[in-house]
């Protein structure tokens, strides 16, 4: 099976993982080992300076993971482009999990500022990775405008719902010129098997694998997924009927 | 002097480097951005970098997020 390549980087597992919400930076760390992933987002917040803290980083072998960046909770292209510098700093690496959102209770992305942070953050020489709606012409547009993947999401942010319009992210991968990771809604294995078996590229999610009952027997059965999916999205599925076409041989019936 | 330090007022003896103002706090240069005035710092900047009074500076590092 063929790696992930992103902006010439190369992924041997295409389960892109986040750091937040487990129950322990060290149920964190076995999840990671557990998914195989190699590349997990991290978020930019200001140090608490009163407390003394646990380094998230500690817990993250960065010599087998990439640390990706991301702006959760920048509302304005501004205040994203702000954030994407202080981690490009904090990380030392010129790649970005680009959000923008637009609405509280949804998370849903505002595509107008995102695309004008992309832009300008492509100017600025960082690997722009846009969290976006899944929509075909938006993803066309992020593309154009110099982003290195495209991110539709499958389902709010921590909902779980699974992908909800899977026609459009099969669409998006047939149109997208660059890598498209799905990221977002996935609430259980299957989610992310239907989301490769879509042609998705990769997938991104945090929460079903941090929130699930056993966190780290859930990381190992998403690597499965998104292996099982890749594999069965080449394989090539096929066609859906309506009516029953026998397995076994017509001819040679005992009674016949 | 005062400083404000993410978003609180924070008392400074004197003006000092961000390298300064970061052992001050027992904080890891190699794990966090810093901001000076809404610019941010390169590393190679901290020993450089006069942190005076009024200003504002922004200091951050990663946490878990999705």
């Amino acid at each position: 099976m063929s790696d992930l390549v992103i902006a010439g980087r190369t992924l041997r597992s295409r389960l892109i993982v986040g750091t937040g919400k487990y129950p322990s930076h060290a149920i964190m760390k076995a999840c990671h080992e557990a998914s195989g992933t190699e590349m997990v987002t991290v978020a930019v917040r200001r140090v608490d300076i009163s407390r003394k803290t646990e380094s998230l980083l500690d817990y993250i072998d960065t010599s087998a993971i990439f640390l990706l960046p991301n702006t959760a909770a920048c509302y304005t292209a501004a205040d994203a482009i702000r954030t994407a510098h202080l981690g490009r700093e904090a990380g030392m690496s010129n790649w970005v999990k680009l959000e923008v959102i637009g609405d509280e209770q949804t998370l849903y992305p505002d595509n107008e500022g995102l695309l004008e942070a992309t832009r300008v953050l492509v100017k600025d020489g960082f690997v722009v990775l846009p969290y976006t709606s899944d929509d075909p012409v938006m993803c066309r547009k992020l593309a154009d405008a110099g982003a290195a993947a495209v991110m539709p999401l499958g389902a709010p942010i921590g909902s779980g719902l699974g992908i909800q319009n899977p026609n459009n992210i099969r669409i998006i991968r047939e149109q997208a010129t660059v890598p498209v990771i799905v990221d977002a809604g996935v609430g259980t294995a299957s989610d992310a098997a239907i989301a490769m078996e879509l042609g998705a590229d990769g997938v991104l999610m945090n929460t079903a694998i941090a929130g699930a009952t056993d966190p780290v027997a859930m990381a190992r059965a998403m690597k499965l997924a998104v292996e099982a999916g890749r594999l069965a999205y080449l394989a090539g599925r096929i066609p859906r009927k309506s009516y029953a076409t026998a397995s076994s041989p017509l001819q040679g019936i005992v009674g016949s | 002097m005062t400083i404000t330090l993410n978003g609180d007022p924070h008392e400074l003896e004197r003006p000092l480097t961000v390298s300064a103002l970061l052992a001050q706090l027992e904080i890891d240069a190699r794990r966090v951005a810093v901001e000076l005035n809404l610019a941010v710092v390169k590393k190679v900047a901290y020993d450089s970098s006069m942190v005076k009074d009024g200003d504002e500076v922004e200091i951050v590092n990663f946490v878990g997020g999705g």
